[in-house]
């Protein structure tokens, strides 16, 4: 399976037909259309109250649509309860049966469904093996720290071979470095079982680092679904540009071919009007390091800040009031007025 | 910080208290049991006499037996009543669970001696329940055993009981998380799975300590058989009231009560270990 690009020839998985949402008068989810592939990671992104939970929650059979339908595998899901469908959720509090041992709640789903003793410890042992928790087997979660819960609660669920994996904000619970190992483990445990991955976050780097592709969330709706770098190189919306990695948002006109943002302009054939461009820290660069190209604009701007930050610095510059964020590699303090240069064609131009 | 005078100040009234109305009326019990009555007099001569006559004479013995059954029945029953209701107030009342929360809570402020006085009404020879069978032309004499029997003890306090037992029920029940359930679900639980194998094991804390209350407050009871029992359904606590009063024999009443309190304090002390051992969170 491919990594980062949706093979169009993989069948699609899941299926989510104009679904909207409503908990009494408020609208939580509006009209969402999205499609999975088989084996592929999705991350459903956004702020909290973006509704991205409500729709794993929809998907899971937690909660029911007010309209729409959810089709997986040419069965109508959302008629479904949760407990028929092939679907299994990792939750965010891990949600571990507390008197039930490791190996117990690893078994849990393969018991209910009545599956032969002999066979339960096999896939047991495989799935804690698979989640490096064997010698934890006959613990109870309250002994476990977070990351261990956190893998007892992944054991138990892809123990049930779903065909679809939900997880819901994951790693929130877990110190920084945790995450990061955890993120890395994630991906390489989808990769090795070829399980589609619907995954819930509002950690946009989380998202970028773990998807194939991103549908981006915002009050009820879908704001853009891509991959991660088509996302980050175009983005559709000035929103979307802020929400995934940093940006400047330049708001000017374009008229008779030149765009015009402030003291900043370049030729430009887009239609005109009033337009809005962004344009990301690491596409400016200082112009005595650049080699003068066709297709740059350029611009002078004062020095106001710089944050370094190991490999790289974070400048902070004044362009005629405008203010501006450029990122190069380290190179030693800076100050006073430099020229900056840019490719126009990273200059995306962006809706409101 | 607080002073050590000002520490000793404030728990002075409750050691009062505890010193002066439990430690020191139980001393008074248990030196009472070893003493005996002879002429109408106390003799202050500490003996095991007392003790022997509770295990030679087979009355004593069958009157405990009776108060076990009928408090053992109480609590089979309370909790037949107590946890479904605990459940469903839990779990799927939805918006009226308070509403219905205070009206389980209710009948506790209503004095005891008044809900014994209304099953009177209800299960006697004149009374509601016999008035309605004969309207319905189901008997056509009054059913005598609805009162003073063990049958109308048994209801009664189990009517006293319920929510003794619902409301540690109840709030164990709340306790459990709802991701636990949903957990349980989303691996292919249905209703009755999930609640056999989540639900009811995380509420056992709860059920026993209800069970407890129920088993311990009926053991002790004196009321109801006096009120709805009768002769046939003399229990423990009688015993005790009798010997206290018109046989006059305190001593034999406090060798009596010692026991009771180690039943009573053994059952404390085996629910505690029982509800450690089920309680995980």
């Amino acid at each position: 399976m491919a990594a980062n690009s949706l093979d169009p020839a993989s069948a699609v998985l899941l299926e989510v037909r104009g679904v909207a949402k409503r908990f009494g008068t408020r609208e939580v989810l509006r009209n969402i259309s999205l499609t999975i592939a088989e084996g592929e990671f999705l991350t459903l992104l956004g702020e909290s109250g973006s509704g991205k939970t409500t729709l794993l929650r929809l998907v899971a059979g937690f909660e029911e649509p007010t309209a729409g339908e959810i089709w997986m595998s040419g069965v109508r899901l959302d008629l479904l309860p949760p407990y028929q469908r092939r679907v299994n959720t990792v939750f965010q509090n891990y949600a571990l049966f507390p008197h039930l041992s490791v190996r117990e709640n690893v078994a849990y789903g393969l018991r209910v469904k009545k599956t032969a003793a002999t066979e339960i410890d096999g896939r047991v042992d495989e799935a804690l093996r698979m989640v490096k928790m064997q010698e934890f087997a006959a613990s109870r979660p309250s002994k476990l720290s977070g990351g261990q819960q956190q893998r007892v609660a992944l054991a138990r669920a892809l123990v049930n071979r779903p065909l679809l994996l939900l997880l819901d904000e994951p790693l929130s619970a877990l110190d920084a470095n945790l995450r990061k190992q955890m993120q890395s483990e994630l991906k390489a445990l989808q990769r090795e079982m070829g399980i589609t991955f619907l995954f819930v976050t509002h950690d946009q780097e989380e998202a970028m680092a773990l998807s194939d592709r991103i549908a981006l969330m915002r009050d009820g709706a879908l704001e853009q679904v891509a991959t991660a770098r088509e996302i980050y190189a175009h983005p559709a919306t000035a929103y979307t540009a802020r929400f995934i990695g940093q940006t400047n948002l330049l708001r000017g006109e374009i008229l008779d071919g030149m765009a015009r943002c402030g003291a900043i302009e370049w030729p430009s054939d887009d239609p005109g009007g009033a337009a809005i461009f962004s344009l990301r820290p690491e596409a400016i660069r200082l112009a005595s390091d650049a080699v003068a190209l066709p297709g740059t604009a350029r611009f002078r701007a004062a020095l106001q800040q710089q944050f370094f930050s190991g490999a790289s610095e974070l400048l902070e510059v004044n362009c005629s009031g405008q203010l501006l964020r450029v990122r190069i590699s380290a190179r030693g303090p800076l100050s006073g007025e430099h020229e900056f240069v840019f490719s126009t064609a990273d200059a995306v131009r962006v809706q409101e | 910080m607080y002073s050590n005078a000002y520490k000793k100040l404030v728990s002075l009234p409750p050691l009062l208290w505890v010193g002066l109305f439990l430690l020191l009326p139980y001393a008074l019990m248990l030196a009472h049991s070893f003493w005996a009555v002879r002429d109408g007099m106390l003799v202050r001569q500490p003996d095991l006499h007392n003790y022997v006559t509770l295990f030679s004479k087979p009355v004593y013995a069958a009157v405990l037996v009776r108060t076990m059954r009928i408090a053992a029945a109480v609590t089979l029953c309370s909790l037949l009543l107590g946890y479904p209701l605990a459940y469903y107030l839990s779990f799927h009342a939805g918006a009226p669970k308070e509403l219905l929360y205070q009206l389980v809570i209710v009948p506790l402020w209503v004095s005891y001696l008044v809900r014994g006085y209304a099953w009177k009404t209800i299960l006697g020879s004149e009374g509601v329940l016999n008035g309605f069978f004969e309207y319905l032309h189901l008997t056509h004499e009054p059913v005598a055993f609805l009162l003073y029997s063990p049958f109308a003890v048994v209801v009664m306090l189990t009517h006293i009981y319920t929510p003794f037992v619902f409301l540690p029920i109840y709030a164990a029940l709340e306790h459990i998380p709802r991701t636990l359930v949903e957990a349980s679900e989303d691996l292919g639980a249905g209703a009755a799975q999930t609640f056999l194998r989540v639900i009811l094991p995380l509420s056992i804390p709860g059920l026993l300590a209800g069970a407890t209350f129920a088993f311990v407050l009926s053991l002790g009871d004196f009321l109801a058989p006096l009120l709805v029992g009768g002769a046939s359904s003399t229990m423990i606590a009688n015993v005790v009231q009798s010997l206290f009063g018109a046989a006059y024999d305190r001593p034999l009443g406090s060798a009596i009560s010692v026991g009771l309190v180690i039943i009573t304090v053994s059952l404390l002390v085996l629910s505690e270990r029982l509800e450690k051992r089920w309680r995980y969170q």
